[in-house]
C-alpha cells in the first residue's frame, strides 16, 4: 500500500508537468491548427536558463522571472518566423516544422548551456513529508499546486476576459474571428507566448525533481502529445486529465511492469487511443460530411 | 423487350445527427434507360448517391444491383461488380494527366500484382499499352484527346466534368452516376454533355442521374424521380412529372397553376 | 536506324533507360574523382541513406502517406545482421534477407491499423512507432547490446570477406540502381498509376476500384523493405550499430532528405541523401552545431524548399511549361 502510494504521488507529479505540456499544445492547436513539437522545449528552456542564470550569479527569483521572460519570447519567434512564413502548408508540414525548431532549439541549448544534467534547489527544502508509509517532497507538492494555480488562471483568462473571448473566437472559427475584426495573429502569438511561459514555469518547478538537460525536451513533448491525444485533442480538461493520468500510468507501469520501459508507456498509449478511441476522452468524434 | 431491373433502392434511410436527410425512398431502374433524380437543393440526392455508391451506409433499406443485396459494401467492391460515378465537386487527380485519370478508371480490368508490377514483367508493359488505348479511347468518346498529355489540374472546369465522365465509363460499368454532370457549365458544354449521357446510354450503359439543369434533364430522361426533404414526392416518365402539381409545388412554392414548373426550352 | 527511332519502333520504356542511364553513367566516372578511400566510403553512404529514400519516397512522395518513424524500420534490418550471426549463428546473407523479411512482417501488422489514420494522427502514430523501435533495440541489451550497441560481423560472400570502401561503393552504386529501377518500375504500372491516384483522391480512386486500404498497406511494406536493406548495409559498411540508427532523429532526417531531393523524383533521392551525407562530414569542424544545422535545415526545407531541389530545378529548366 505504502508503495502504491509512492508511485501515485510520482504519478501525479509528473502528471502534473504532463498536463502543463499538454494544455499548452491544446492552446497552440485550437488557434491554430498547429501540433507544436517544440512544446517540450519551452520546458527545457525555462528549467536550463534558470539554472545558468544561477551558476551565473543571479538570485533565483530573477533568474526564474527572465528564464520565462526568455522562452516567452523563443515562443513568440517560433510563431513568428517559423509558423507565419509557412503560409499555407497542411498539418503535416506544420508538424515537421515544428519537429524541426524543436531539433534546432534543441541544439543551441546544447552549444550556449552543455549536454550534462542539471538541478535546481527545491523551494522549501527537500526533506520528504511523510503521508501513510509513502513520501512525498515539498516541491512535488508546489508542482501540484502550481499546475492548479495556473490551469485556474488560464480557464479564468479565457473564460472571463475580452481577449480571451478572442481566444475561443479564433478557436471555433478562424475567418469568421477576422471577419468580426479579431486580428488572429495577435490571438495566435499570444498563444504562443502563453503556451511558452506554461511550458517555462512547468520546468521550472520540476527540475529540483527530476533534474533536466539539453534534450529533455523530445521525450516530453511526445509525451504532451500522447496526454493529448487521451484527453481529446482540442479539449483543454481533456489536456489536464490527459496529463494526470498519462503520469499515472507511467508510474505505475515503471513501478509494477518494468522500469526500463516506463517511456513506452506514452507510445503505446498513443498508438492505443489512435486505433480504439481516436476523439479521446473528452473530445467529440469528428463528424464529416462527405 | 423484358426490362432488366439493374439497380433498386428499397426503402432507404439516413439521418446525420438529427435530421432525417433520407426517409424510404425506393426505386427500381429498368437497364439501358436514362433515370434522373431531381429535387430541390436540400432533398437528398447527394446523400442519395453516396449511400448508392457505398460512401454511406443506410440506417435503413437496402441497395441491389443486378438483383444483388450491395447494401453495405465498400465503394471499391462496387466498382467491380460494375457501379461508377463522377462526383458534383469534381474529385479529379490533379497531379496526374488526363489520360491518366482516365487510365485509373480501367484499374479493375488490371491484373498484374505488386510483384509484378515492380519487376515490370512483360504482362506489364502490354497492359499498359492496352489500358493507355482504351483510355485514349475514353477521352475520345468525350472529345478531349487534344488534352490527354496535359496534367488534370491545368484543364478547365467544363473540361474536368466530362474527364470524370470518360474516366468512369473507362471502367465499363453497368450502371454509371453521374452527379450534377452540368453544374457550373455553359449553354454549349450542357449540350456536349446531354450528347454524352445519349452516347452512353446507346452503349447500354444504364445511367442514373442527378441534375438541376430541367432542359437537360428533360432532354435526356426516360424515367424521372423526385426527391423533396429526404421523401419521394413523385416518379413517372419525363412528361407526367413535369405536369405533377406537388412537383411544381415543391419547386415553385405556388399552388394550382396549369403551367408546367419544369419547361423545355 | 537510329538508337531511338528502335526504341520507339520497338515501344521500349524509353523514360526509364533514360533517367538511369546517366546516373549510372556518373557513378561509373565519380570514382575518377576520388583522391581517397575516405570519398568511396561517404559516397557509399549516400547510397545507402538514398535507398532508404527511395522506399520513403515511394510511400510519401506517390502515395501521399507519412512516415515519421521510418528509421525504425532500418534498425530492423541493421540489428538483423547484427543479431543473426551473433546470437542465432545465421551466416550474415540470410540475416540480410531475414531482417527485410522481418519488416516486411512488421510493416504489415502495424501497417494495417495505421494507415487508416490521416493527417497528423498518421504522422504521430508513425512517430510513436519508430520511437517504441528505438527504445526496445535500446532496452533489450542482452540482444543488442544496449545503448552501447554491438559490432557487426563481416559479410563474407563466397569466401571473399567484403570490406574496403571501394568495394562497398561498387555493391550500394548497384543496389541503388536496382532499388531505382524497381521504383520506376513501379511508377509506371497499375499499382502506380494507383497510388498517384490516391494520393489526389481517395474517394474517387475507391470508387473506380482500387482497395486504398491494400495498396497503402503494400507501398508501406514496399518502403520498410527498402529501408531494412538501408539499415542492414549501413550496420555492415560501420561493423558496428547503436540504437540511433533507428532513432527519431534518423526518421527526421529521412523525412528532410525525401521533401530536399525532390517528393516524387528518383533522382531527388539520391540528391537529397548527398545533402544530407555530407553536411555533418563537411560540419566535422562544428561537430557541436550539428543538431542546431539539422534543425535549421528542416525548417528550411519544409518551409521554404517544400517543392524539393530535383523538381524545381527540372521545372525552370523545361521553362514552366503548362
Amino acid at each position: 500500500m505504502a508503495e502504491f502510494l509512492q508511485f501515485v504521488f510520482s504519478g501525479l507529479t509528473v502528471g502534473a508537468i504532463y498536463a502543463l505540456v499538454a494544455i499548452g499544445f491544446t492552446l497552440i492547436y485550437n488557434a491554430s491548427d498547429v501540433v507544436n513539437f517544440a512544446q517540450g522545449e519551452f520546458v527545457m528552456l525555462g528549467g536550463l536558463t534558470t539554472v545558468f542564470l544561477g551558476y551565473a550569479g543571479v538570485p533565483l527569483p530573477l533568474a526564474a522571472l527572465v528564464a520565462v521572460l526568455l522562452t516567452t519570447a523563443v515562443g513568440l519567434a517560433l510563431y513568428r518566423f517559423a509558423i507565419m512564413t509557412a503560409r499555407e502548408a497542411n498539418a503535416v508540414t506544420l508538424i515537421i516544422i515544428t519537429i524541426g525548431a524543436s531539433i534546432f532549439l534543441r541544439g543551441v541549448a546544447e552549444v550556449v548551456f552543455d549536454k550534462r544534467f542539471h538541478s535546481l534547489p527545491p523551494l522549501f527544502g527537500s526533506d520528504p513529508i511523510r503521508v501513510g508509509g509513502a513520501a512525498i517532497l515539498p516541491q512535488s507538492l508546489l508542482v501540484l499546486a502550481g499546475a492548479l494555480i495556473i490551469v485556474v488562471l488560464l480557464w479564468a483568462f479565457i473564460d472571463r476576459t475580452l481577449f480571451g473571448k478572442a481566444v475561443i473566437a479564433t478557436s471555433a472559427n478562424r475567418v469568421a474571428a477576422r471577419l468580426v475584426g479579431i486580428d488572429t495573429r495577435i490571438i495566435v502569438g499570444a498563444c504562443f507566448a502563453l503556451s511558452a511561459a506554461i511550458g517555462a514555469i512547468a520546468g521550472i518547478l520540476i527540475t529540483p525533481i527530476t533534474l533536466t538537460s539539453y534534450n529533455a525536451g523530445t521525450l516530453l513533448a511526445l509525451k504532451g502529445f500522447a496526454a493529448v491525444m487521451l484527453g481529446g485533442i482540442g479539449s483543454a480538461a481533456g489536456a489536464v486529465v490527459g496529463g494526470v493520468l498519462l503520469g499515472l500510468l507511467e508510474a505505475l507501469a515503471a513501478g509494477y511492469v518494468s522500469a526500463s520501459y516506463k517511456d513506452a508507456v506514452a507510445f503505446l498509449v498513443i498508438l492505443a487511443v489512435l486505433f480504439a478511441m481516436p476523439q479521446g476522452l473528452f473530445g467529440r468524434a469528428k463528424f464529416e460530411r462527405v | 423487350m423484358a426490362a432488366v431491373t439493374v439497380l433498386s433502392a428499397e426503402r432507404l434511410s439516413i439521418s446525420f445527427g438529427g435530421v432525417r436527410a433520407l426517409d424510404g425512398v425506393s426505386f427500381d431502374v429498368a437497364s439501358g434507360i436514362v433515370f434522373s433524380i431531381i429535387g430541390p437543393n436540400g432533398a437528398g440526392k447527394t446523400t442519395l448517391f453516396n449511400l448508392i455508391s457505398g460512401l454511406s451506409v443506410p440506417h435503413d433499406g437496402h441497395v441491389r444491383l443486378c438483383g444483388k443485396d450491395v447494401t453495405a459494401l465498400p465503394p471499391e467492391q462496387l466498382a467491380r461488380r460494375g457501379l461508377s460515378r463522377t462526383f458534383q465537386n469534381l474529385q479529379i487527380f490533379s497531379h496526374l494527366t488526363a489520360v491518366e485519370n482516365v487510365m485509373v478508371g480501367r484499374h479493375r480490368h488490371e491484373v498484374t500484382g505488386i510483384v509484378a508490377d515492380l519487376l515490370h514483367l512483360p504482362a506489364v508493359g502490354r497492359q499498359n499499352r492496352r489500358t493507355r488505348e482504351r483510355a485514349a479511347a475514353a477521352l475520345a468518346r468525350v472529345g478531349l484527346e487534344d488534352v490527354a498529355e496535359w496534367p488534370a489540374g491545368s484543364l478547365a472546369y467544363g473540361d474536368l466534368k466530362r474527364l470524370e465522365i470518360a474516366r468512369a465509363l473507362a471502367s465499363e460499368p453497368t450502371v454509371l452516376l453521374l452527379d450534377e454532370p452540368a453544374a457550373g457549365c455553359n449553354p454549349v458544354e450542357t449540350r456536349e454533355i446531354e450528347d454524352i449521357i445519349r452516347g452512353i446510354v446507346d452503349d447500354d450503359v444504364t445511367v442514373v442521374l442527378v441534375e438541376h439543369d430541367m432542359r437537360l434533364v428533360m432532354n435526356v430522361s426516360d424515367r424521372i424521380h423526385v426527391l423533396a426533404n429526404g421523401r419521394t414526392l413523385a416518379e413517372g416518365a419525363a412528361a407526367e412529372v413535369r405536369m405533377n402539381p406537388a412537383v411544381i409545388e415543391a419547386y415553385l412554392g405556388v399552388r394550382g397553376t396549369s403551367e408546367p414548373a419544369l419547361a423545355v426550352g | 536506324m537510329s538508337v531511338l527511332a528502335l526504341l520507339d519502333r520497338f515501344r521500349l520504356p524509353q523514360h526509364r533507360l533514360v533517367s538511369l542511364l546517366p546516373l549510372a553513367a556518373l557513378i561509373l566516372l565519380l570514382p575518377l574523382l576520388f583522391p581517397s578511400a575516405y570519398y568511396y566510403r561517404v559516397a557509399a553512404l549516400i547510397f545507402i541513406f538514398a535507398i532508404a529514400g527511395l522506399g520513403l519516397n515511394l510511400l510519401m512522395g506517390f502515395a501521399g502517406q507519412v512516415s515519421l518513424g521510418h528509421a525504425g524500420f532500418m534498425g530492423v534490418g541493421a540489428y538483423a545482421v547484427a543479431i543473426g550471426p551473433s546470437h542465432l549463428g545465421i551466416p550474415p546473407l540470410l540475416s540480410f534477407v531475414l531482417g527485410a523479411l522481418l519488416s516486411a512482417l512488421v510493416a504489415f501488422v502495424v501497417g494495417r491499423p495505421i494507415l487508416r489514420l490521416k493527417g497528423h494522427y498518421l504522422a504521430v502514430a508513425t512517430l510513436g512507432f519508430g520511437v517504441l523501435l528505438a527504445i526496445v533495440f535500446t532496452n533489450e541489451a542482452n540482444w543488442t547490446g544496449g545503448p552501447d550497441g554491438m559490432t557487426v560481423p563481416r559479410l563474407i560472400l563466397f569466401h571473399w570477406p567484403l570490406r574496403g570502401a571501394e568495394t562497398w561503393y561498387w555493391i550500394l552504386a548497384a543496389s541503388f540502381l536496382v532499388g531505382a529501377a524497381l521504383a520506376l518500375n513501379l511508377i509506371d504500372s497499375p499499382t502506380g498509376r494507383a497510388l498517384r491516384a490516391i494520393h489526389d483522391s481517395e474517394i474517387a480512386a475507391r470508387v473506380l476500384g482500387v482497395d486504398v486500404a491494400e495498396k497503402k498497406l503494400m507501398i508501406f511494406i514496399v518502403s520498410a523493405v527498402y529501408a531494412s536493406v538501408a539499415g542492414s548495409y549501413l550496420a555492415l559498411i560501420n561493423g558496428y550499430i547503436t540504437p540511433d540508427v533507428s532513432g527519431f532523429l534518423r526518421s527526421i532526417e529521412l523525412v528532410a532528405m525525401v521533401v530536399l531531393g525532390g517528393m516524387g523524383s528518383v533522382v531527388g533521392s539520391l540528391v537529397g541523401s548527398a545533402v544530407l551525407v555530407i553536411l555533418p562530414q563537411a560540419l566535422t569542424l562544428f561537430h557541436d552545431y550539428e543538431h542546431l544545422v539539422l534543425g535549421l535545415i528542416v525548417m528550411g526545407v519544409m518551409i521554404f524548399l517544400r517543392g524539393g531541389i530535383v523538381p524545381s530545378v527540372a521545372a525552370a529548366l523545361r521553362g514552366w511549361r503548362p
